[in-house]
């Protein structure tokens, strides 16, 4: 008996050995996480653990992550998009001068932004799928252009204010329901229901596939570990809501991510549009003969990446309540890292939403924290390039030892 | 003092969960061409990387000797140092450099930060001069055929002073005539004292040349033989070494009853993409009929693999020609259009165009087929791994699941999972370019299998193979590709490899 108990623990740790070994990446980027903040809240004397900043951190995790979303499809089929930071301050522009010097609707513009994301995304895509312009050099000049096009519309002046729907986007939080409903802090009834959904819904598939995977006899984790999986990512995914909870609420641009995010990992696991597109990263050859449509593909891939750089566009705009010329500025960067920093091949072919949303958290994790810190600006820049080539290093070094 | 130039004692070199080589010894003498045989996965790659330094001293155990020297090399760099050069299946060479830029790559002649290209031009001549290579020290690589450029990774390995020679699989790309050319080369080389260490799957030129023969066999070593001596061995011997047992037949020949005509291609003509007033196929007419195996044979770069490419839309333009699946004329531009219609192409370039190696079985053997397998574009996950699963079963692939990425399977594996692919999207003409290149024996038997079966089933197999025993063996007709043309089509009884070859080389039928 205690034998058996002995057997079944050590098969355990082997598997948790292989696990740690075979999935460094994605440990290294929980705990790149984990140790960013923990040297924030040294640094920052507990300010950077404060509900308030986290909730803040939240709002400005929100845009780098939408982007990273779209930006995970691109690298994954073999792209690059260096565009979406000019993308973001046109479309951002756009959207504010629609409403300010035009009065629309904010319905009406969200809707006339976000197709306008997607038809820049025609546009790139064109030249890249159907033209074979590599996209580094087509999103290489879309930096160049939208971002004239965004200094031309804006005539350098900043746009604003912007009606309260517009700005909610981007600033505002779901309501509470029957408790504090006139409070600002404190317990928020909404939120809350909303984070046992989410907890609920993980366990629920979770069990699901388990269940699934023993019906066809795939190897499953053993039950301590299985439980302790379980455990570890529901306590994860209250600590991200509980900051929330117990602050102002969930923010709808943390609402509109998280849809995203379900969409896109129900896109990337049971689409053939997503196969495809990992097919297509992974051997673009074999991809062709399989009979895949390479080029409508890409056209999609950066349809859909207009379209989020957009979504994110309205989201920025919003949380700053106007439109700048230097809106997005350099935003490429940090969803880039992200992505790869979320465990992206650089080669494509390889990577995960979730993990590119984990990437977000840590660069926005960066920017606060370092902003929080009076860090200037010359010197952020230069730590989170520093960033980028070390993650991308990482990458790249974890995959040739397991190779 | 030991006789042997080279001597590997006890080599035992593990890998997560496998052991590569399993106390391996071999001992090579000076001045002799010795060739290194057996199945894939047996071992022989791993022994060269060991002797190479690529797999470093302290990561295995046993010793290496050079010359009764004890060597222990850390790097590649240490074991040219003392003469031995690997020549690998896929070339190292630079394609958009020119053959003296190649000959003297990382070891340029002249001055240090200078390069002297009049000395490096000479002595270019002179190496070339020697493996009577013909062409300029200035000609780009890319420009080239296969056959020369395989001389000038020797000519390489010869500037670099090198006295022990590896070659892997050196003809696997080669057609006959350059491999005869190789072949011969090789001799010369050894007749002026040069070590060549032979790795080959093609047990007719080992026959013909080696004069020592070890056969590897699970990662230990079979046999040594002298192929002077008594202990000779035949084709037969070998094979048996290689496999532990008898093989009495090579190739499962069943006979096939052809019914009617499925496909006919009646004068296609491709253009050639390099050159634009080359025809690549020329004019090309041919039938395929329910139930055959129709064999397509000729000289590597012979147009064939581009005759099939731009059938299944995906090669080339085309300049002329017709194509009709049961009576119906088909308009294929692309692939997608060609496995609508029923074609399927199985690729001769496995890894490169056949399969994407970062996904697993499950979602490899899908690809082609998914659009039978969803639903509004959604997979239905169920279905895919049910028929993932029936694939494993049935072509009988190793694999400890699903689950298990391609890039870890063997050859043989990876090509029944391709074949596999293919055969779930119901074909009606299955099209296999080299089916059986670079797998081991065991599994090109259960390949022969598959396509004996497939044919009862009623589909319609074109096989190209550049292996002649392969094509005479296995096709029910072959017809014959010379320069892009149609060049004569053999029934099997009748089909000879003289007659065959004959064809090949552009002669015409008495």
């Amino acid at each position: 008996m205690s034998r058996s108990i002995d057997g079944q623990a050590s098969a355990s740790m082997q598997i948790l050995q292989n696990q740690l070994k075979h999935n460094v990446r994605q440990y290294a980027m929980f705990i790149a996480l984990i140790g960013i903040g923990i040297i924030f809240t040294v640094l920052t004397n507990g300010i950077f653990l404060s509900p308030r900043n986290l909730s803040n951190l939240l709002l400005q995790t929100s845009f780098i992550a939408i982007l990273s979303v779209g930006m995970v499809l691109v690298i994954v089929g073999g792209h690059i998009d260096l565009s979406v930071g000019s993308i973001v301050g046109f479309t951002g522009a756009f959207a504010a001068i629609l409403q300010v010097n035009y009065g629309y609707s904010t319905l009406t513009v969200v809707v006339l932004t976000l197709g306008l994301g997607a038809v820049i995304g025609v546009w790139q895509g064109f030249w890249i799928a159907y033209r074979l312009v590599p996209a580094f050099i087509v999103t290489l000049a879309g930096m160049l252009i939208f971002r004239g096009a965004l200094i031309a519309l804006t005539g350098g002046q900043t746009i604003a204010p912007l009606e309260p729907a517009f700005r909610a986007i981007g600033q505002g939080y779901i309501p509470r329901l029957f408790v504090n409903t006139e409070a600002t802090s404190g317990f928020h009834d909404l939120s809350f229901i909303v984070a046992l959904l989410a907890i609920a819904g993980f366990i629920f598939f979770e069990m699901k596939t388990r269940l699934r995977r023993k019906r066809h006899g795939f190897s499953n984790l053993p039950v301590p570990l299985f439980v302790a999986k379980i455990v570890a990512v529901a306590a994860m995914l209250w600590m991200f809501f509980s900051v929330m909870v117990n602050y102002r609420g969930i923010p709808y641009s943390i609402m509109i991510l998280m849809a995203l995010v379900l969409l896109f990992v129900y896109i990337t696991n049971n689409t053939t549009f997503g196969r495809h597109v990992y097919a297509i990263g992974g051997n673009r050859e074999a991809a062709l003969l399989s009979g895949i449509n390479i080029k409508r593909k890409t056209m999609a891939i950066f349809v859909i990446m207009g379209a989020l750089s957009g979504l994110a566009g309205l989201v920025f705009t919003a949380r700053l309540n106007s439109a700048t010329a230097s809106a997005g500025n350099l935003f490429e960067l940090d969803t880039i890292a992200a992505v790869f920093i979320g465990g992206t091949s650089m080669r494509g072919g390889e990577g995960t939403i979730v993990g590119a949303i984990v990437g977000a958290l840590v660069m926005a994790s960066l920017n606060n924290g370092m902003g929080l810190m009076n860090v200037s600006s010359e010197y952020q820049l230069i730590v989170k390039g520093l960033i980028l080539v070390l993650a991308v290093w990482f990458d790249i070094s974890s995959r040739s030892n397991n190779a | 003092m030991s006789d042997h130039i080279l001597e590997m004692k006890n080599i035992v070199k593990e890998f997560p969960g496998v052991r590569a080589l399993d106390n391996v010894s071999f001992q090579v003498k000076p001045g002799e061409i010795h060739a290194l045989v057996g199945e894939n996965g047996a071992g022989k790659s791993t022994l060269i990387k060991v002797l190479s330094g690529v797999h470093p001293n302290g990561s295995y155990q046993g010793q290496i000797h050079v010359d009764g020297q004890e060597q222990r090399f850390l790097h590649i760099k240490d074991s040219e140092n003392v003469g031995i050069a690997v020549i690998y299946q896929e070339l190292g060479l630079v394609p958009q450099m020119s053959v003296v830029e190649n000959l003297f790559l990382g070891a340029e002649k002249g001055r240090a930060y200078r390069i002297d290209w009049d000395v490096a031009n000479t002595e270019a001549l002179k190496y070339l001069k020697e493996l009577r290579l013909d062409v300029s020290p200035k000609a780009l690589i890319r420009n080239l055929g296969i056959g020369k450029q395989q001389l000038v990774e020797i000519a390489k390995a010869l500037a670099k002073k090198a006295r022990i020679l590896v070659l892997d699989e050196p003809t696997a790309a080669l057609n006959e005539q350059d491999s005869a050319n190789l072949l011969s080369i090789l001799r010369e080389l050894r007749d002026r004292g040069v070590t060549c260490i032979y790795i080959s799957h093609k047990l007719g030129e080992v026959l013909e040349i080696a004069d020592t023969v070890t056969v590897l066999r699970d990662g230990k070593t079979i046999g040594t033989r002298d192929m002077h001596g008594p202990e000779r061995l035949d084709e037969a011997g070998i094979v048996s070494l290689m496999v532990g047992r008898e093989l009495t037949e090579r190739f499962p020949r069943v006979e096939h009853t052809p019914g009617e005509v499925v496909l006919q291609v009646r004068d296609w003509s491709v253009q050639d993409p390099e050159n634009s007033e080359k025809r690549i196929v020329d004019n090309v007419s041919f039938d395929v009929r329910k139930g055959e195996i129709l064999g397509v044979a000729g000289l590597m770069g012979a147009g064939r693999t581009e005759l099939m490419m731009s059938l299944f839309g995906a090669y080339g333009k085309r300049l002329s020609g017709t194509m009709l699946l049961n009576g119906q004329q088909l308009n294929i531009r692309s692939p997608l259009d060609a496995i609508r219609a029923g074609l399927a192409y199985v690729t001769e370039d496995r890894k490169g165009k056949g399969l994407v190696l970062g996904m697993d079985v499950r979602e490899n053997t899908s690809l082609a087929a998914l659009k039978y397998l969803s639903r509004f574009s959604i997979i239905n996950r169920l279905e895919e791994i049910r028929r993932a699963e029936e694939y494993v079963k049935s072509l009988r692939i190793k694999t400890p699941s699903i689950e298990q990425k391609v890039k870890n399977l063997s050859g043989g594996n990876q090509q029944k999972v391709v074949l596999g692919k293919w055969m779930l999207t119901n074909p009606k003409v299955l099209i296999l370019d080299e089916p059986t290149r670079g797998i081991d024996i065991g599994a090109k038997f259960e390949i022969y299998n598959i396509m004996n079966d497939l044919v009862e089933k009623g589909v319609c197999i074109v096989m190209i193979s550049s292996e002649l025993p392969e094509v005479l063996g296995m096709s029910d007709r072959v017809i014959v590709i010379h320069q892009g043309r149609l060049n004569g089509e053999l029934h099997w009884s009748e089909a000879t490899q003289e007659k065959t070859m004959l064809l090949a080389t552009g002669g015409t039928e008495k």
